[in-house]
């Protein structure tokens, strides 16, 4: 690993009270880079939509399941890991919320959120070993200048 | 801090003040029970006081919805009052401000229910 780069991570069990626990990891982590409140705010839920979806659609519940999250900081930007042991999808498949159709269902905003909140996102399958979501948000120059 | 939610009654209108999440699992559930109890005593004229709402995720806009949906087919109005900064810029994306009326003044929310 570069002297400039940190990384944190967690495994997380496939229920529900994961995604409380996901989010203080993320908080406590972002506190540590001194990101903006905002800008916190926006990746701590970016992160909670992404595990909630490794837990709910990636393992189905499956408690046997476990969901890995990792946290990769660089001065430059900041690249969020989500791993589940499911089969995957395809993002262009999920139905955008802002059709007129879809802005009164009661879900399918979670993956819209995300890519709302961060820079990048993307979904790959890997092989034989469940799927990998990765999140990036590109750094300011002062936005962890205090992190060490 | 888990949700805490209390309703009052001002003339014609059942104000209900929300404080702290309204995300996936209890958050969802006590303001769904909520709205269909409100809903099955006859009390269709609702507004959600989401001043002390300090985190809201997709579901709690999923919840949102589905009260909106589920209190105007039955003939009512659920309107919302003092959106957070947080609250307001999720509703902004998800460009579900032009499906809410909100309100930054509760004087003004219960005066349009008139």
């Amino acid at each position: 690993m570069k002297a400039t780069e940190t990384k944190l991570s967690v495994t997380l069990e496939s229920n529900f009270q994961s995604v409380e626990v996901a989010e203080k990891f993320v908080h406590s982590a972002m506190d540590r880079f001194r990101l903006e409140e905002a800008e916190s705010h926006r990746v701590e839920m970016a992160v909670r939509e992404s595990v909630i979806n490794a837990i709910q659609h990636g393992n189905r519940c499956d408690e046997s399941k476990k969901v890995e999250l990792e946290i990769n900081l660089t001065p430059a930007k900041l690249t969020i890991f989500v791993r589940d042991e499911g089969q995957g999808f395809d993002p262009a498949s999920i139905a955008n919320p802002l059709e007129e159709n879809n802005i009164l269902k009661s879900s399918g905003r979670g993956i819209f959120i995300i890519r709302s909140f961060m820079d990048e996102f993307s979904v790959r399958r890997r092989h034989n070993d469940g799927s990998e979501v990765m999140m990036v948000k590109r750094l300011s120059s002062n936005s962890n200048s205090n992190s060490s | 801090m888990t949700m805490q939610l209390k309703t009052r009654k001002v003339d014609i209108v059942n104000v209900v003040d929300i404080n702290g999440k309204i995300t996936l699992g209890e958050g969802n559930v006590i303001l769904r029970d909520t709205i269909r109890n409100l809903l099955a005593r006859g009390e269709k004229k609702i507004l959600l006081n989401l001043g002390d709402v300090t985190y809201i995720d997709s579901s709690g806009i999923g919840e949102l919805v589905s009260s909106f949906t589920t209190t105007t087919n039955q003939g009512g109005q659920l309107k919302l009052l003092n959106l957070t900064k947080k609250v307001q810029d999720l509703l902004q994306i998800t460009k579900l401000l032009t499906v809410f009326e909100v309100f930054t003044n509760e004087a003004e929310a219960l005066q349009s229910y008139k």
